[in-house]
This record gives structure tokens, sequence and C-alpha cells, in this order.
């Protein structure tokens, strides 16, 4: 890598300090925080429980249904409580993320809630909300294949760099920013992309292999978690 | 009608071995008609079929005020219904999930391209700027409604013209059409989705391949390869190789894609 510099300091590929908590919400049958330097999501699970309506109940598998939503102060200008077409897509990305690594036909007719509240917002809050689900996922004790992580790839100019925080999202210089929020498997299978931006097909693939190391690291962080809260003296 | 389990078997069979219902091959689109302003109401209008799959893109154009975060840009907006006259899955109410979506994934397309230069849309800095929306609406859903909205979008921006706009009132003048088009730049996006079904991967399905699809990528790119939006939809993870497999499948298609439309574009 050359000597590219990051608005904070930060290496191409290296993450902001990540912080990852399970039990946040002793309410839910599963929750997390998860958050990368200031953007923190917290995550709530309820169920499996009976699907209502009853006309929405699948026979033949569960119903994995999140709801991400921002808190109204969670950015500089106020955002409207409530959804928005932005929340609606995301809360439908979640679940397209999720749903792969769970083994949901073990449901049928039910339902499991994932609730997904970003507290505080520094960009990449999908892939910190992606993160906490997951985690609050095998809190729950949901049957699942395996975890997933998260983390957006950014391209400011022409250099890759993973978890793009705020000031680099609004990156202006040379070819401007590109956005892509990825999710995967520990094994290296995507269960979710997106991309906004400017990029070449073989740079895409560039940034996918970045996101997979970078996968890796929050992936080791999101196990910690996960074996800290089942170790009795650390509660 | 959803598609019987029998008939998806049978699908996901023929894409196996490379044919299709309809005796395409896995990446060929069907028959793309297009019919330029088919309003004589709205600023710039476009009607795509692809196949049976029929939709029609709208363009007003009004003047507001611009988002506090762009004072000197003129505002997109991109809406779809997806009207129940369409389809028997489409029911009347607010927009649900797909509606949002397919207006979310055709704006991102547009708006990463820079296709609209929306700086030179802007009025009055901070005050007054032009609002471009783009309404999308199906009219028969065979499939592939994403692709068809996409090309329709480009082709209502390209025919667009300004309404007369009064400089001493500050309003539009509705109805009366001046000669001057939308500023757009020649980095066409085109909005492409790939599916894959069981270990196929294909373009443009009709609505009954659509349902035994496993997970599709929109991606919004120029036909020289640049790429600016792409959404992975469904839930069906992807390895890093089907990935790729995807993106070269896509550029090919939208170069095919833009051949077919290249005439309907001046």
């Amino acid at each position: 890598m050359t000597a590219f510099k990051r608005l904070d300091g930060r290496k191409p590929e290296e993450t902001r300090k990540m912080e990852a908590k399970v039990g946040v919400v002793p309410n839910a049958d599963g929750s997390a925080m998860f958050s990368f330097g200031d953007t923190i999501a917290i995550a709530a699970v309820y169920g499996p429980k009976k699907m209502h309506p009853q006309h929405q109940q699948d026979p033949e598998k569960g119903t994995l249904r999140c709801n991400y939503s921002m808190l109204s102060f969670s950015v500089s200008e106020r955002i409207r409580p409530g959804p928005s077409r932005r929340s609606t897509e995301i809360s439908k990305i979640t679940e397209w993320a999720l749903e792969p690594i769970l083994m949901i036909k073990k449901y049928p007719n039910m339902v499991i809630d994932v609730h997904i509240n970003i507290l505080q917002a520094d960009a990449s809050t999908r892939c910190a909300g992606i993160n906490a689900a997951a985690l609050a996922l095998a809190h729950a004790g949901i049957p699942m294949k395996s975890l997933v992580s998260s983390v957006s790839i950014g391209k400011l100019d022409k250099q890759l760099v993973a978890d793009v925080n705020k000031d680099e999202e609004d990156w202006e210089e040379g070819e401007g920013a590109t956005d892509i929020p990825i999710t995967l498997t520990p094994r290296g299978e995507i269960t979710h992309i997106q991309l906004d931006g400017k990029i070449t097909s073989q740079e895409l693939k560039e940034a996918i292999e970045l996101a997979r190391k970078a996968g890796k690291e929050i992936y080791e962080v999101q196990k910690k978690a996960l074996k800290e809260s089942s170790n009795p003296e650390k509660k | 009608m959803e598609t019987s389990k029998l008939t998806g078997k049978r699908i996901k069979e023929y894409l196996f071995q490379g044919k299709r219902f309809d005796g395409r091959n896995l990446e060929e689109f069907r028959k793309i008609t297009i019919e330029k302003n088919v309003s004589k109401k709205a600023e710039g209008s476009a009607r795509v079929k692809i196949g049976n799959t029929d939709v029609i893109v709208g363009v007003k154009l009004d003047v507001s005020e611009p988002y506090p975060d762009s004072p000197n840009k003129g505002n997109l907006m991109v809406t779809t219904e997806l009207l129940p006259l369409s389809s028997d899955r489409f029911e009347s109410g607010p927009p649900r999930f797909p509606a949002i979506e397919l207006g979310r994934l055709i704006d991102r397309g547009i708006r990463e391209s820079k296709f609209i230069e929306l700086e030179k849309l802007c009025i009055k800095e901070g005050e007054k700027v032009w609002s471009v929306f783009i309404d999308i609406y199906p009219l028969n859903n065979d499939g592939n409604l994403i692709d068809a909205a996409g090309i329709g979008a480009i082709i209502a921006l390209k025919t667009a013209r300004f309404p007369k706009y009064d400089e001493e009132t500050g309003r539009v003048v509705y109805g009366e059409f001046t000669d001057k088009k939308i500023p757009l730049s020649k980095d066409i996006p085109l909005i492409i989705t790939t599916h894959k079904a069981g270990e196929s991967i294909i373009v443009d399905p009709t609505l009954e391949e659509e349902d035994v699809t496993d997970v599709r990528v929109t991606i919004g790119g120029s036909v020289n390869g640049l790429i600016f939006s792409l959404q992975k939809g469904n839930s069906k993870e992807l390895t890093i190789e089907e990935m790729s497999k995807i993106l070269d499948f896509s550029e090919k298609a939208r170069k095919k894609v833009f051949s077919e439309i290249e005439r309907y574009l001046n």
C-alpha cells in the first residue's frame, strides 16, 4: 500500500476501533451492541414466536423480520422519527444479509423479530447494525450455520479503504468516494453487497477481497463477545 | 398467480441445460420495444416493453427549494407505484418494499452516474432549483420490471423539455414547453439485473423465471465498463467467484442492451 493518508490517520485496511457486547437489552431473547468508532448500533431479537397476523404465517419456514431505524438525534441534523424509504430498504437488505445463515426452516409459522437501532451515526451504520444483529441472533440461541460480518469498503479517489467514516463518505477529491457495504460469512460467501459511486469491475473485485480481510477481524471481535457472555465470571 | 412448484422445477432443469421455455439463451433479452413521448402533459416520457413486460415512465419538472446539503444542485426524485392493474400480485395502498426498492435502484443508478447535471439545475443558490421527478408505473408485469424502468427513465430524461418558467412570479407555467433540454452527461447509466437460479446465471427473466431465481444483482453502469451502483437482492448467498461471473455477465449485457436502445437516445 502507498503512503495514502486517511483523515483520521488509519491505514487503508484498518477498521476503526470495534467494540461488541451481547446481552445489552435484558428484556429481549437475544441482544447485542456493535460499534465502529463513533457508529453505534444495538440489536434485539424477540422470538421465535407465533406469527401474527395469521395469514402471514409460512408453513414451510419461519420468517425473519428486521427493522432498522436511526434515533432522531443520531446524526447532526435531526431525522424525522419513523420509517423512511431508506430505512425500509436497509431493513430488507438486513433480512437478506442474515437469512442465509439462519436455520429458519426449523420454525414454520413463526417469526423472529430483529430490531436494530442506531444510537449514534458516523457512516457504516447498516454494517454495524448487521454485525450487532448477527450477534443478537446467536445470543438468542437461534440455530445458525455461522455468523456474518459486515464492513463498508470505500474507494477514496483511487484508494480502497476499509470501514469508511462520515468524513470519508463525503470525500470529493479526485474520483470522489465510492461506498461499498459488504457482508460475508466466515467462508467468504457474500450475503449482502451494495455500491454507490464509480468503480471498475477490477477495483470492485479487489474491494471484495479487502472486505474479506476486514471481515475476518470483525468476526474475531464478534466471537470474543459471544465467548465473554457465556463465561459467567465475566458477567 | 404464483408459479407452481412443478413448473418451477422444470424451469430450473431447462436453465441447467442452458435453455429457456421461450427459446432464448441465458444471456438473451426478450424483444425491447420503445416508444418515446407517450404523454403530452409530461415534460418527458417513454414506454418500454420487454416481451410482455410493459412500463411507462414520466418526467415532470418543477421549481422548488434545494435540499440543505446541496444548495446549488437540482433535486431528483424517483418514485414507483406498482399498479394493481398490472398484476394480481400488486395491491393498492401505500408503497411497500418492492415499490420503494425499485424507485431507489433507479434513483441511485441515475444519481451516482451523474447522468443529470444537477448543478446546472440551480436557479438561485439556496433558494430555487429545478426538481426532476421520475415516476415509474408498470402497465403489465411479466418480470424484469427494474431493467424496463431503467431504460424508460433514461429515455424519458432524454426526451424531456423544460416548461416555461416565469421569472417574475418565480413559477412554472405548465402546458407551455420550451426547447430547452435537461442537461445530461455522456455517462448513460444502464441498469441491468442479473439473476442466479440454481447454478445458472441469466438476465431478463420472465415473471415465471423470476419466481424461481434465488438471488439477483442489479448493477447500474456505463457501456464502457464503469459501475455506478450495485445492489444484491434476496436472501441467498453468493460466492466471490459467482459475484465475479455476475460482474462479467452484466457488463456484456449492458453492451448488448445499449446497442439495442442507442438509436432512441438521440
